[in-house]
Parts: structure tokens; C-alpha cells; sequence
């Protein structure tokens, strides 16, 4: 089943077009990624889905329900950590945690807010007004709201901006359990390395446009490949592997105590053992070797640098 | 049914809790502001003007000025919720739940006139002890107060849907809600006013309000209260529907 479908949705500010006619779909259980550059439109595309803003055109289904047509079902199977460290001064953790969930019609849901509060190490802090609380806390206290009813369909707008290690594994340990228990979660970050480490999939918007949409898997592979990266102490590299070679600071460059280091393109795995056993026929000597896979943001900043796919 | 959905009973609960968490500013403030005017002005003009036969200035005075605070505080209670939620920006709590529109066009005037209500209480409480007070119809006493903090709390909300900064309410409050309600009869009535301004008072809705509730004191009152009832009933209707409208459109709310 479809958790989000978002449909040619086209948002503009005056003449700044935020969102030029975004097409995604969102399975049921995945962990997507919404990744772009600052200004690329993924807090317009969150506060979209969350029905915060209304498109001028297009639509956004959450489990089938419209977003404006249909905003109470919508509404009610999607929980938003807002970007915004907001807090209402007024009332303690737990008042916050009890009246989010008296918004969704759920009474008597203590149980769930002390799991909640539990898990995200808010427990001693439960009777602490908000104003009291550090940055981090409060942070906390924003994806317990977010929780408070459960929903099926979890948006994290930058969770982790700006908050401690300790918060971020407590948080990431959280969602991945929930995501395993069949909680969709989609996320925007600029922690590349947490897109990578969480998300299946990942959408790229620039410029308010999707400039690539693939399994976190695939889209490392199509786009960079990985690095076999060799020291040669003695020989030469042969003409047959020359086309591998990939242009960066590594290639042909002398190393320490002689020989070259070259850096050759491998698509997987199975492709390193033929190139070694090539150098070994040449009657190259290999004295170091490293294999260096490409990362999210080598394949980032080849998307934003080329503006798609 | 979602009149009395926990949706519904939660956002009541909270803009209750919230004013009742800060009772010094919200409550006993206005209580002590109300008891000064009948302080200064009871001290300055009883015995020399003659509003209601056979009634005191300083019996005349105390319902304008239980109602007054009723109206005042009504709207403060929702206008100033909405504007802190949305400077703030924790008005997302609000707009990101499934509430309907009702639900939060109710909760949100059923709170003012909470808040109303309770400062009306404590104004008249503590003014009760300076005169004797008659009690000739309590009904419509009750309907004008109801009534007349539903509409303030109304007006409240569409201000602070409508203001987008602190000024933009205050001058709401300060340029629109104060003068029409010193100007709607509190402290007189528009039969003690020339006959133009006799007539301008009649397009001041405030003072059907406060003429009616008046009534229910004395059984004296400027004009009918069936008629101030009619007014006041249709003008509430209008604001209401004003309001649902900008929630549904999401008017400076959802952009």
C-alpha cells in the first residue's frame, strides 16, 4: 500500500517556485530520504504532506486519504517533527505529550507516553515545564509529539539539527525500531551519513524539482561505483586496465618509497579479484591496497553539481 | 458529535489550563482595574448623576463594569493564545492534529468565555460589597454574559488569525475593542447622550450587550432586551461564520 503519494505538486511564493511539479510515492514501511541543498523545497514538500501548506496545484495522499479533501484521515495517520524547535511555555513534558494526544482523540494514554518518554530519555524530565528544558530536550519532547497517537506515517524534518550524539542514537535506535515494526518514516537531513546508514530510498530535490529517485543501493552504484585504490612497488599498470583508471589525485602518483598509486573504478566486489589477477600477470607488485566505496555525498555532490540524472 | 469529541474537550482543556496557569495576570488583574473605576468614578459621580430611576450610580455602574471586564477579557483570551501560538510557531501543535474547524472555533470561544466569565464573577464579587444590588431577571443576565463573551471571544479569534504581529492585535484591541465598549454604555446611558450620539450608539453592537445584560439587574434598560437579544444573536452569527471561513481557508494560518 501507498503510504504518501505526493502528485505534480507545484508550490510558489511570489516568483520564488519552491516546488515545480514533485511526483513521489511512498510505500508502506520504508525508510525514505528527502535530501537537497538548503532552498531545495523539502520543508515546503513536509509542510505539504502535513497540510501546513496548501499546493497550487497537485495532490498528497496519506494512505490514500487527500490531504485537504480528506484532512482529518490524512491527518490522523501522520506524525510530523517539525524542523522548528517550537514549545508552548505553559505547560510541563508531560501536559505536552497529553494534550497532543487529547488533539488526536486519544484519552487515557499514559502507557504510551511513558513508552514514549522512556525510550527517548525524557522520563526524569516528565513534570519539567518546556521552558526549563536544553535545546536537545526540547528536541526530544518534539518527536515524542510526534508519536503521541502512533501514526502509521512518521515525517522527521532535521531531527538531528543541531543536537548531541547521545540524542541522535537514541533517536535513530528509536525510529529504526519503530520503521521494523511497520511505522514509514521519511526523513530530510543534511547528515548524509544518516541518510545512508537509515534510509531504503532516497529522493533528491533541487531547486524544488526531484533530481533523482532511486534505493539508497542502487543510486550509490549507478552513480559513482567504488575506488580500488593500488600501490604499486614494482612494474607497471597495464594497458588493459588503463581504462579503469579514474582522474582523481591518486592516479600515477609516485608513493612512498617508490612505485605509482592508481585508483581504479570497480562497480562491485567481483570485479577487484580479475584486476588484481591482470597486475599479477603484468608482474605488477602490489605493497598496498585499499578499497574505498563511494559515499552519499560523493553522489550528492554529483547530483547537485549536474542538476539530475 | 464532535462537539464532544476528545479533540474537542483537549484544546478546551488547554486554552482553560493556559489562562488559569497565569490567574495573577489573567483573572485577578482585571478584577483589581475594574474595582478602581468603581472606586474613582462611583466616589466622583454618585449623587450627581441619575442614570436609572430610583437606581444608584454606583449600583448603575457595577453591571457596565462586570460585563466590560467580561468582554475585555474574553477577547484577550483568544486573541492573545493565537498570536503567541503563531509568533512562537507552536500553533503547529494545533494544525497539524485532525481537529475540525468547529472543534477548534469552539474550544477556542468556549475558553473566552470561560476566562470572561470568571473575571465577570470576580469583578462582581468584590464590587457587590459597595451598594445594594437587585436581581429582577438573572436569566437574561446569564444570556447577554454568555453571549456577550462568545462574541468578544469570536472577535478574538478572528484578530489573531488575521494579526500577524503583537502590534497588529493591540491596535485591534486598542483602536476597535476599547472604544467601542467604554463607548457602549458602561458608564452611562445613551439617554444621558445627545441625540446624535444617541443614534451612533445604536450601531455599537457592544451596547446591546451591556443594555440587555443590565436589564437583568434592574428591569430597566435602554431598549428592549428581546431586541438587544436579536442583535446580539445575529451579529455572534456573523462572526462565526467569518471565523469558520478563515480556518477553512486557512487564512494566515495555512499558506
Amino acid at each position: 500500500m501507498t503510504a504518501i503519494q505526493i502528485k505534480h505538486v507545484e508550490k510558489s511564493y511570489k516568483s520564488l517556485k519552491a516546488l515545480g511539479g514533485v511526483s513521489l510515492s511512498i510505500e508502506e514501511g520504508e525508510f525514505f530520504g528527502l535530501l537537497g541543498p538548503n532552498g531545495a523545497g523539502k520543508t515546503t514538500l513536509i509542510s505539504t504532506i502535513a497540510g501546513l501548506i496548501r499546493p497550487d496545484a497537485g495532490s498528497v495522499a496519506i494512505h490514500g486519504h487527500d490531504v485537504i479533501t480528506d484532512f482529518r484521515a490524512a491527518r490522523g495517520k501522520l506524525g510530523v517533527v517539525p524542523q522548528e524547535l517550537v514549545f508552548d511555555p505553559f505547560f510541563t513534558v508531560r501536559e505536552t505529550l497529553r494534550l497532543q494526544s487529547g488533539y488526536f482523540g486519544l484519552k487515557n494514554n499514559d502507557k504510551w507516553i511513558d513508552q514514549v518518554m522512556g525510550e527517548l530519555d525524557l522520563t526524569n524530565k516528565a513534570d519539567v515545564n518546556m521552558r526549563a528544558l536544553s535545546g536537545g530536550m526540547k528536541r526530544r519532547v518534539l518527536v515524542a509529539q510526534a508519536l503521541v497517537h502512533k501514526p502509521p506515517v512518521i515525517v522527521l524534518d532535521e531531527p538531528t539539527a543541531g543536537v548531541d550524539v547521545e540524542l541522535r542514537q537514541t533517536l535513530w535506535k528509536f525510529i529504526a525500531r519503530l520503521n521494523r515494526e511497520g511505522h514509514t518514516v521519511v526523513l530530510t537531513t543534511h547528515y548524509l551519513e544518516e541518510a545512508q546508514a537509515m534510509c531504503q530510498r532516497v529522493a533528491m530535490l533541487k531547486g524544488g524539482k526531484v533530481v533523482a529517485l532511486d534505493t539508497m543501493s542502487a543510486l550509490i552504484r549507478r552513480i559513482s561505483g567504488s575506488q580500488l585504490i593500488v600501490h604499486l612497488a614494482g612494474g607497471e599498470l597495464p594497458e588493459g586496465l588503463r581504462h579503469l583508471v579514474s582522474h582523481d589525485e591518486h592516479d600515477g602518483v609516485p608513493g612512498k618509497g617508490g612505485g605509482n598509486t592508481y585508483s581504479l573504478r570497480v562497480n562491485d566486489y567481483s570485479e577487484v579479484e580479475p584486476i588484481l589477477a591482470r597486475l599479477r600477470e603484468a608482474g605488477a607488485v602490489i605493497d598496498e591496497m585499499q578499497l574505498q566505496q563511494a559515499d552519499l555525498e560523493d553522489i550528492f555532490l554529483q547530483i547537485m553539481d549536474k542538476g539530475t540524472v | 458529535m464532535s462537539f464532544i469529541s476528545v479533540g474537542f474537550q483537549t484544546l478546551l482543556y488547554k486554552e482553560t489550563l493556559r489562562f488559569w496557569k497565569v490567574a495573577t495576570q489573567t483573572v485577578a488583574a482585571p478584577v483589581l482595574t475594574a474595582m478602581l473605576y468603581l472606586l474613582i468614578f462611583g466616589h466622583v459621580l454618585e449623587g450627581r448623576v441619575n442614570m436609572l430611576p430610583g437606581v444608584s450610580y454606583t449600583a448603575f455602574l457595577i453591571p457596565g463594569l462586570v460585563m466590560m471586564s467580561v468582554l475585555q477579557n474574553a477577547f484577550a483570551n483568544s486573541s492573545s493564545s493565537l498570536i503567541q501560538s503563531k509568533i512562537t510557531g507552536n500553533l503547529v501543535f494545533i494544525l497539524l492534529p485532525p481537529l475540525s474547524h468547529w472543534e477548534i472555533i469552539a474550544a477556542y470561544v468556549l475558553a473566552s468565555v470561560v476566562r470572561g466569565l470568571a473575571v465577570g464573577f470576580g469583578v462582581f464579587i468584590v464590587t457587590v460589597w459597595f451598594t445594594e444590588l437587585s436581581f429582577v431577571a438573572p436569566l437574561w443576565i446569564v444570556v447577554f454574559a454568555v453571549l456577550g463573551a462568545a462574541i468578544l471571544g469570536t472577535m478574538g479569534l478572528i484578530a489573531g488569525i488575521w494579526a500577524e504581529k503583537f502590534d497588529q492585535l493591540a491596535a485591534f484591541q486598542n483602536f476597535l475593542i476599547m472604544p467601542a465598549t467604554f463607548l457602549s454604555g458602561v458608564f452611562y446611558s445613551i439617554k444621558s447622550l445627545p441625540p446624535f450620539w444617541q443614534a451612533v450608539s445604536h450601531f455599537n453592537p457592544f451596547f446591546y450587550m451591556i443594555d440587555g445584560f443590565r436589564h437583568g439587574f434592574f428591569g430597566q434598560s435602554d431598549i428592549s432586551p428581546w431586541t438587544s437579544l436579536a442583535i446580539v444573536s445575529v451579529f455572534f452569527a456573523v462572526l462565526a461564520a467569518i471565523a469558520i471561513n478563515l480556518l477553512k481557508r486557512g487564512y494566515n494560518l495555512r499558506h
